[in-house]
């Protein structure tokens, strides 16, 4: 500290007694006025317990606020986590919102397999806004690229018209995507669905302003705070299920766009990439025609821990083919009404 | 125990090289991963940034969207995570340009520690007075100022001393609270993760080091320590149980309050009364989901039993027995307005506070707070990016504290009633009257004792 500074903070107390100003701004006077620093006391609280405590205060305002809540619920790891808390914030009561499932028809099975299991398990209500029922009565088409991720908007937006939904939960995270960090925890979409940057809501505090008109929704985003790296350690320390294709197993790969693809009826190799037989995980799920394996031996939670922690890709960066299309990509289906 | 979190905002007037001061600190503290590292390198090389091969524009990592990366500012909040061995940092990267101020302080409402950037060539501009302005307002703790460019002025201890000293007579007027001053370049990165060998004359820390050192809102000794726990919901599951509940017949009258502890301890045994009423009860039990715990502390979110079968719902809220607030129709308040409509005497808007939100009328706007000068003269309206006095009428009884006293009890927001858009962030004052008779700049208070008292 440079001797300036030490003057100030010894006059400090002295000085906010005395001062019209400072007191027009709030404070009261030299005995109540600006906390002093150096007497931190011990709160017992670390990073995982203040984001817990954090998001089931959110997921609670939200039911409290809202008639219609839904949760966005792809049996990723991330949606696994929101249910996780819910079940937190209600318990012994059971979650008192249905689960949407948007379906491209390019799920992995065995994720629609947890899914299921999860709903069962939980008493869940389970609404499904199927992509494939799109494209059989023509309202949408296939994508010459084949990847289905950009159709999901139409299906998702008419599911939350047709549930009522005026609250939508989803597990998006700020630190996927530079889109993603600037996306407020409760975020306005008009009747379009749109999100509209440059327009958003100021977020104070820890008071969310959940209000909205006719046609409008809120899209509500819990675990915002969290990395990948925070995800994993709780997932740890909860002892959470998972689909178990974020655990190191064996599969049919192949090389595309510097990711391993897992073969199947909607990802065929093409005739130059060489199929062949590696131990890899997933570090996110989405469609098997666009999300990408990684090269892993994490069989156990922490092993995945151990390896998120050094990793030196981003889990989008590392396996999402549809995040690297343009530097914008994320922004531009956000605000096109994508999540 | 893991590491603790800490939230900072940064904050700067235009060119003061802030999203390159964000983008040094995640590169420096190694969290930026390869491929963003590798995606900005090659912007950077195919926009021609710097003179060197390999030179890297750090604001690319940091602003996120298309238009931002065109006209090269700032435009929203952008939030960045990143931790040390010692604590995980959630920076909120605000907007220095004057028409997105209302950024800054959504930014600002929930930081531990604020840091401003000033262009050593440049010193204090209009727009740091008025970001410290906000900063003084919303109580943030710890106040950085990092004086940035250092570089380009050979490093001189002069050129420090001058900003140190402004920003020493402004910390004076504003009555911040604890001020740190640390000459760095961003671009160069000194003082940044590591302290410089180019600035021997400074021997304070580097930044990195004082974010990782300053004591957090929450670990910092307040005032007001007694519990107080605003009810978001009532948890009443009437046989409808979890999947997990094995003892079905002892949970079938379960009840229980949902909240956020606000300020303080609970622990089971507690004498508590609940607002409004003044009901005393016992503190029962309290739930963390399916364990039970024998305390809890602020910002935890429990669920807590009571003894007695007390009519409290949304908007009650539980204090220490003999801590019950004061029921308040009436407010005077600082407000900061961040509604694109002017707020004029006489509006009716909504009112936030808690868990509970109200109708309010704001018969009197009592002054607008010049911002140079900073003092406080008489206004017709209060127009955005405006930091106003005002009066509030509610219509309902409201458990405020003054903001001094007590952050999540005397913090609120003002909403429109009609679009629902928040229009400014307001805080629980005591009564304040204008200065009157002098024009702005004429009265600018320049040391402690002269300003004209309220």
């Amino acid at each position: 500290m440079s001797e300036t500074q030490l003057s100030w903070v010894e006059e400090r107390a002295q000085r906010a007694s005395r001062n019209p100003i400072a007191q027009g701004l709030g404070f009261r006077d030299g005995a109540s006025a600006p906390p002093q620093p150096a007497e931190a006391r011990e709160t017992g609280i670390d990073a995982l317990d203040a984001l817990e405590s954090e998001a089931i205060h959110i997921i609670r305002e939200v039911v409290a606020e809202f008639e219609r809540p839904v949760l966005l619920f792809s049996g990723g790891k991330d949606s696994v986590l929101v249910l996780h808390l819910a079940a937190k914030a209600f318990w012994p009561g059971r979650v008192p919102f249905p689960v949407l499932h948007v379906d491209t028809g390019h799920n992995f099975p065995e994720v629609i397999d947890f899914r299921d299991r999860t709903v069962e398990r939980l008493g869940l209500r389970l609404e499904v806004a199927s992509v494939q029922d799109y494209l059989d009565d023509g309202r949408l088409q296939e994508r010459a690229d084949g990847t289905r991720n950009p159709l999901q908007t139409q299906p998702l937006l008419d599911a939350i018209a047709a549930g009522k939904h005026d609250a939508v939960f989803g597990g998006a995270r700020r630190d996927e995507d530079k889109a993603r960090a600037k996306e407020r925890i409760l975020s306005l979409r008009d009747e379009f669905g749109q999100w509209d940057p440059r327009n958003q809501r100021p977020e104070l505090w820890d008071l969310y302003n959940g209000r909205h008109t006719v046609g409008q929704h809120v899209r509500a985003f819990p675990i915002s705070n969290w990395t990948e790296l925070d995800v994993w350690r709780y997932i740890e320390r909860e002892g959470i299920e998972l689909p178990p294709l974020y655990y190191a197993h064996e599969r049919e790969v192949y090389r595309r766009d510097g990711m391993w693809r897992a073969i199947s009826e909607v990802s065929p190799a093409r005739v130059d990439e060489v199929v062949e037989r590696r131990t890899v995980r997933y570090r996110t799920v989405g469609d098997m025609s666009c999300t990408g394996a990684v090269e892993s031996h994490a069989a156990s939670v922490a092993d995945v821990v151990a390896e998120v922690a050094t990793s030196t890709l981003t889990e989008r960066g590392a396996t999402r083919a549809d995040d690297r299309i343009s530097e914008a990509a994320m922004e531009d289906r956000k605000k096109d009404g994508y999540f | 125990m893991g590491d603790a979190l800490f939230r900072f905002a940064t904050a700067g007037s235009v060119d003061d090289g802030k999203s390159t001061l964000v983008g040094r600190l995640l590169h420096d503290s190694k969290a930026i991963l390869a491929d963003q590292l590798e995606s900005v390198a090659r912007t950077s090389a195919e926009r021609g940034f710097g003179g060197e091969p390999g030179a890297i524009d750090f604001a690319l990592l940091t602003d996120g969207l298309r238009a931002e990366r065109e006209q090269g500012i700032t435009i929203d909040v952008a939030y960045r995570y990143f931790s040390t061995g010692r604590r995980s940092f959630i920076l909120a990267d605000c907007p220095g340009h004057v028409q997105y101020t209302r950024n800054m302080v959504t930014g600002a409402t929930t930081a531990d520690a604020v840091v401003v950037l000033v262009d050593a060539r440049n010193g204090v501009l209009e727009q740091t007075r008025r970001h410290l302005a906000v900063v003084a307002l919303l109580r943030v703790p710890h106040v950085i100022i990092a004086v940035n460019k250092i570089d380009l002025l050979g490093y001189s201890q002069q050129a420090y001393d001058t900003v140190a000293a402004d920003v020493a007579a402004l910390a004076r007027e504003l009555g911040l609270a604890d001020t740190h001053v640390i000459p760095v370049s961003a671009l160069a990165g000194d003082n940044i993760v590591d302290r410089s060998a180019n600035t021997p004359w400074y021997d304070g820390p580097s930044l990195l080091e004082l974010l990782e050192t300053l004591p957090s809102l929450d670990e910092l000794e307040t005032e007001f320590e007694a519990l107080r726990f605003p009810v978001q919901l009532v948890v009443r599951p009437q046989g409808a149980l979890a999947h997990d509940v094995d003892d079905t017949e002892s949970f079938r009258d379960y009840r229980a309050f949902a909240g956020r502890i606000s300020s303080g301890t609970v622990r089971v045994g507690d004498r508590v009364q609940v607002f409004p009423g003044g009901a005393t009860t016992t503190v029962t039990g309290i739930d963390a989901g399916p364990d039970s715990v024998d305390e809890a502390s602020a910002p935890r979110s429990v669920s807590l039993r009571l003894a007695d079968q007390l009519d409290a719902a949304r908007g009650a809220v539980i204090v220490a027995e003999g801590a019950l607030p004061e029921p308040r129709r009436e407010l005077d308040a600082s407000v900061f307005w961040l509604g694109a409509a002017p707020l004029r005497p006489g509006a009716r808007v909504l009112v936030k506070s808690g868990t509970t939100t109200v109708q309010a009328l704001v018969p009197e706007i009592v002054g607008r707070r010049d911002l140079d000068s900073l003092e406080l003269e008489p206004a017709q309206l209060l127009e955005i990016n405006d930091i106003g006095q005002v009066r509030v009428r509610l219509s309902a009884d409201l458990p405020v504290e003054e903001y001094v006293a007590h952050r999540r009890a005397g913090a609120f927001l003002v909403i429109d009633p009609q679009s629902g858009a928040t229009l400014a962030a307001g805080i629980v004052t005591a009564p304040v009257t204008p200065t009157t008779g002098h024009a702005g700049s004429s009265t600018r208070t320049t040391t402690d004792t002269e300003g004209v008292a309220a």
